[in-house]
């Protein structure tokens, strides 16, 4: 039984549960609502919980579980010389997975029943071919040890997949049962549901967090796998990134960085004087017309997704500063590069820069403007001398949130910036950055537990320890600017 | 002018002019206040200036996609290379492959030229062939498996032309251009010109670039974005399904029961954060811990779209909490005063008032997720996909597309005729986004409330 | 030109400052004030009373044109400024506002330090000539707003960082420092406590020698204190104007004795 349908009878069991608990209350109390505790609908959301919150946890967590169950009982089959054969576990399991799933198809191809199946042998039969024909490409022959633990990968998880289905039919219906027998017309049915749904509504409130412990524990796992390939010294302290298919490679941080710092240093300087001026503008003088069209044309920036703003810079901004200035200037001759990733992320901070500004240009006090004006200032003298200086603590948290978003965006100089990792100051070479070689070092067809592959979870690292770092600095920053004024 | 004697006595207190005449200073104020004000306007223009320039780019590129160069032209379906058994058995027609198929267009191609009387000079059938895409032997035998009774008639079919040709009459190829091309001679092109003038050759709009699958390289004109389109749809469905009541009930839970210590600070903090984390690095999450961990397929729609959830759910907990806080207190008190409890009051009352926010802002967290591409590319979802994914919910699992992921993949590829494809792609990106959008200002238009 | 008659008009101290005639201010649909005629007198302290609502701090803002930065608002009628309409099209309210000064009801430091507070006014109208006759006008300004022995020792602390009563008298000697002739008080110890406010109504008196004050004050108390003349408005309309002894113990008006009476307000 697939997961959605468990999940189907799941839920058509809870409604029945919902039915029943307030008939059942119902008929306790020969139809009278009113002696019962709580209205009759409370009693049916009370076994509806019962019945479904407890069978689809377990659902979910057998979910999670299994895989890790079922991985490492099969890769004990597989003998430790067969594993060097293959360089990792890892390796063997993604094998063994993908020959498990592609015996199903050989079987349904050659009309093979499950003891057909069971009889076949990888040193008799030509497995690969048989393999290849399904849609299965494997690198090598097929070892007999991986066919056997494929064979046992196969038949174990499709039992676990039935021990599953049955564990959760089980526990619902346990659910069900127990929640219509403790229904009484003294149970306080109200309290109990309300008191599940706090649960639950805390439960989801933690998601957030698992999040977060997530994408540390993968970055981190995969990075301490990373650095057991690949001397750490040489990937914070190396000056050059060249990645090599047969090992041997340099894989220093550094050109990457300056990269995503040069980018980002050119994005913020299109899109911080533009975005603040316009805050300021539409804040301080702009009329009702001006505002009504101005604001949403912005915002439509801010909506436009960042694979179209990565398509104007390779079609639009790359060409034209190639052929208007970077040929010209004979600076370089191609479309990718550091000022065309960086003018595009420039404009698409714009809104970003513009409408934080504008919260914060707002929450300066209407007051001050008054003692200024009171005094005889015009009102570019107000803003430049009180209001810009009133909510500077919010304007720099602004721009080091628009700075951690250039950082860590992706699409623009994956499209833009260009795939060559080096340390120049020409901004009309291209160049490449810490995003991108996460694409690229993860999109390839490396093997995956190559340093080649692995270093992209410890650039991930970098990009989120640095982010994370911009964005906490920039929260703190706007939270004690916005107590200021209350 | 006589002095209007100081009578402050302040220092620095200078003789009192006429407020009517400016002074020199004065007027050096008011320039400074002028060229303030230009600067702001000017950068108010220069953000317009870049949206009309990106708009009209993606515009100007992208809306010859919409529309094809076809050939129509009548096809005899001969019987005896079609159908060798003669009996109509489906089984033994499907034995037939593409090349069978490509000889016989090939043979209707020269005969409706000869019919037409155009000549042919100089070329050889292959060129003359070459006119026509290579996926119209495919999407004949299609058209042919489907209805097996057209088999022995002669039809009239409507057949996709080569890219090359296609590009000719949307000036993308010139004649120079056909010079140093490889893939099509200048006459090849004049012969294409003959035949739209003789009514064999048209540009009409082009459905199967909004419901085909994708096509390899070399046939950029048989590109379609049905896949995607459809990937993105199985996406946004899961992100909707799950994001919209966890991320409700997470903001029902942190603004209205949390208590507030350290804890529920954290998890304030925690979900600031993840708003601003970069979108990649939930990529390298999904990879790890749902491809990797997990064992989920790479390529299927269900990882993807709980990448885009655990993205969304940020956005979406922020609205939430920002629509319940814009709930008068009163609200709450008026429902407890009269003995509701506080779960009754808040779905009772504060829910539904809050309802168009929460929505607004669920809608919002959708269009961006649906333009998301960074995270996507990491779970494979770049990987080349024909075949269209199976119905939900098992169609979940099947390696699909997603639409943005389907602009990068086709500005990997070499064809200048996939920069159209990808504008055009982004065109139907955007209309999409756009009717999320409007349906968000409605709602906002429609129930928005002040207190 | 008609320098001459300004000249006649400042030497003495009894002749109007400031003439106001058929006053109307609408706030978009709402008349907010009507029809008012007003003489402000030189080196007087001029205080407006009335019950809130009635177009006191609305007449207040009209004298230095602040009402222009509320976009909804409309005035009509004349003011002069020693006989200069400040409403015509030749007047750049910068200037005006320069002369005519304003001090507002919540106290409104800038984020700056004290003495950036008070040099704000002599840098922007470029007042003085040299970094020491800066140092001076702000000496003189904090001294007469009896605010220098406090501060003298830590004029580069910001200015948010006073207590209340020293903020406004912060406010004050900012206003000062630009030397204006007429200086315009919206509630200025409204936000303050009671020893505050004493000390700020003792300024006023002082700064009645040197400016005209028009003082806007929801106490009575504090009017018949600080004040020569009194003027008296209800529902938008100046109901009764006189010396300030004269509209306390015998107003000719029935409103204003409601209100001095405590029966309206």
């Amino acid at each position: 039984m697939s997961i959605g349908l468990i999940t189907l009878i799941v839920l058509g069991l809870a409604v029945l549960g919902f039915i029943l608990g307030r008939q059942r209350a119902l008929s306790a109390v020969k139809g009278d609502p009113r002696t019962l505790h709580s209205l009759p609908g409370y009693y049916g959301w009370s076994v509806f919980l019962f019945t479904a919150v407890p069978a689809l946890l377990l659902l979910v967590t057998w979910a999670f579980v299994q895989p890790i169950a079922l991985n490492s009982h099969v890769s004990a089959m597989v003998p430790e010389a067969d594993v060097a054969s293959y360089g990792s576990t890892q390796l063997v399991m993604a094998d063994v997975r993908r020959i498990a799933d592609g015996l199903d198809a050989v079987a349904r191809k050659a009309g093979l029943d499950e003891v057909g199946l069971e009889a076949m042998r990888a040193d008799l039969t030509d497995m690969r071919g048989r393999l290849a024909e399904v849609g299965v490409a494997l690198g090598s022959n097929v070892v007999p040890s991986v066919l056997d633990a494929a064979k046992e990968y196969r038949s174990l998880s499709g039992e676990l997949r039935l021990a599953m289905s049955i564990a959760v039919l089980l526990a619902a219906v346990a659910g069900l049962l127990f929640a219509l027998w403790r229904i009484n017309p003294k149970q306080r049915a109200r309290n109990l549901v309300e008191q599940f749904t706090l649960v639950l509504l805390a439960g989801c409130s933690l998601i957030a967090v698992a999040t977060t412990f997530g994408i540390v524990f993968s970055l981190v796992i995969e990075s301490v796998h990373f650095f057991k390939l690949y001397d750490f010294r040489d990937f914070f302290f190396s000056m050059t990134w060249n990645p090599q298919f047969r090992g041997g490679s340099d894989l220093g941080l550094w050109p990457l960085v300056w990269g995503t710092l040069y980018v980002s240093f050119i994005a913020l300087l299109v899109s911080v004087p533009v975005g603040l001026m316009a805050a300021i503008y539409l804040s301080e003088y702009a009329g009702k017309k001006v505002r009504a069209f101005a604001k949403p044309a912005i915002e439509i920036l801010a909506g436009i997704p960042t694979i179209v703003y990565g398509l104007f810079a390779l079609i639009t901004v790359g060409p034209f500063l190639r052929d208007w200035f970077a040929q010209p200037l004979g600076l370089g001759s191609s479309s990718s590069s550091v000022m065309t990733a960086g003018l595009v992320m420039g404009i698409m901070l714009i809104p970003f820069v513009s409408s934080l500004s504008d919260d914060i240009i707002n929450a300066v006090p209407q007051s001050m403007r008054d003692g200024s004006f009171g005094l005889g200032a015009t009102q570019s003298e107000t803003v430049k001398q009180v209001i810009l200086p009133a909510a500077l603590p919010g304007i720099v948290g602004a721009i080091l949130l628009a700075a951690s978003r250039a950082i860590g965006e992706t699409m623009i100089v994956v499209m833009g910036a260009g795939a060559a990792a080096k340390l120049d100051l020409n901004p009309f070479e291209a160049m490449t950055t810490v995003t991108v070689k996460i694409v690229s070092q993860l999109t390839g067809d490396t093997e995956f537990a190559s340093p080649e592959t692995l270093v992209a979870f410890a650039l991930g690292l970098t990009l989120f320890c640095f982010t994370l770092a911009l964005n906490v600095v920039a929260l703190v920053i706007v939270r004690k600017y916005r107590e200021q004024y209350e | 002018m006589t002095d209007a004697t100081s009578q402050t006595g302040l220092p620095g207190a200078q003789p009192r002019k006429s407020l009517h005449a400016a002074d020199a200073r004065t007027r050096r104020r008011n320039a400074s206040e002028a060229r303030f004000r230009f600067f702001g306007a000017a950068a108010i223009a220069i953000s317009i200036l870049a949206l009309i320039v990106l708009l009209t780019s993606v515009l100007g590129n992208g809306l010859s996609a919409f529309r094809q160069t076809f050939i129509t032209m009548p096809v005899a379906l001969d019987a005896k290379v079609l159908d060798k058994s003669g009996t109509g058995d489906i089984e033994v027609m499907k034995k037939v492959t593409t090349i069978g198929y490509a000889k016989v267009i090939e043979k209707a191609l020269t005969a409706a030229l000869a019919e037409k009387g155009i000549a042919t000079d100089g070329l050889d059938a292959k060129q003359i062939s070459g006119l026509l895409s290579q996926e119209a032997a495919a999407s004949l035998r299609n058209q042919v498996l489907a209805d097996p009774s057209m088999v022995g008639q002669t039809v009239d079919v409507k057949l996709l032309a080569n890219g090359r040709v296609d590009g000719f009459f949307k000036g993308r190829v010139t004649m120079d251009s056909a010079k140093l091309d490889s893939n099509i001679s200048p006459e090849q092109l004049e012969l294409a010109l003959k035949m739209r003038e003789a009514g064999l050759m048209s540009v009409s709009f082009n459905s199967g670039f909004l419901f085909g699958g994708d096509a390899s390289e070399l046939r950029p004109e048989a590109a379609g974005l049905g896949v995607a389109i459809l990937g993105s749809a199985y996406m946004m469905l899961i992100v909707l399904v799950l994001a919209l009541p966890i991320g409700v009930a997470a903001s029902i839970y942190l603004e209205e029961f949390a208590p507030k210590n350290k804890w529920t600070d954290l998890i304030e903090v925690n979900i600031s954060n993840l708003a601003a984390v970069p979108s990649i690095v939930f990529g390298i999450l999904g990879l790890a811990i749902f491809i990797n961990f997990m064992g989920l397929p790479q390529s299927a729609p269900i990882v993807g779209g709980l990448v885009l959830t655990l993205m969304t759910l940020p956005t979406i907990i922020i609205a939430t909490r920002a629509a319940l806080k814009a709930v008068p207190p009163s609200i709450r008190d008026a429902a407890l005063g009269i003995g509701a409890s506080k779960m009754q009051a808040i779905t009772h009352h504060v829910l539904p008032l809050a309802m168009p926010g929460i929505l607004t802002g669920t809608i919002i967290g959708l269009a961006q997720a649906l333009g998301e591409t960074a995270p996507l590319l990491l779970i494979g979802m770049v990987a080349f996909v024909r075949e269209f994914p199976g119905a939900p919910p098992e169609g979940f699992f099947d390696p699909a597309s997603a639409l943005p992921v389907q602009v990068y993949n086709f500005t990997q590829r070499a064809d200048p005729a996939f920069v159209e494809r990808a504008s055009g792609a982004i065109i139907v990106l955007l209309v999409f986004l756009l009717l999320m959008n409007a349906v968000a200002i409605l709602l906002r238009r429609r129930f928005e409330r002040r207190w | 030109m008609n320098d001459m008659r300004i000249a006649d008009r400042t030497v003495s101290t009894d002749t109007a400052k400031m003439t106001a005639r058929g006053v109307q201010v609408y706030y978009g649909e709402n008349h907010a004030l009507k029809d008012v005629d007003i003489d402000i007198l030189g080196g007087t302290v001029t205080a407006f009373i009335g019950p809130s609502g009635c177009g006191k701090s609305t007449f207040l803002r009209c004298l230095n044109r602040m009402n222009d930065t509320v976009a909804v608002a409309r005035v009509l009628g004349e003011i002069k400024l020693d006989g200069e309409d400040i409403y015509d099209k030749a007047v750049d309210p910068v200037t005006l506002r320069a002369r005519v000064g304003m001090v507002f009801q919540k106290p409104n430091p800038f984020p700056k330090s004290i003495y950036d507070n008070v040099a704000y006014g002599p840098k922007i109208h470029g007042l003085t000539k040299s970094k020491a006759e800066l140092d001076q006008v702000v000496e003189t300004s904090l001294k007469k707003a009896a605010l220098w022995n406090e501060v003298k020792d830590r004029l580069h602390a910001p200015g948010t960082g006073l207590s209340g009563g020293q903020q406004q008298r912060l406010c004050i000697a900012r206003a000062i420092a630009t030397s204006p002739e007429v200086l315009l008080m919206d509630e200025p110890c409204s936000a303050l406590d009671p020893i505050a406010t004493a000390q700020v109504e003792e300024l006023i008196d002082e700064l009645r020698s040197q400016f005209s004050v028009v003082i806007v004050t929801h106490s009575m108390q504090q009017a018949a204190r600080v004040s020569q003349r009194t003027a008296f408005f209800h529902l938008g309309n100046l109901v009764e104007y006189g010396e300030t002894g004269q509209i306390f113990t015998n107003p000719q008006d029935p409103r204003t004795e409601s209100y001095i009476t405590g029966r309206i307000g």
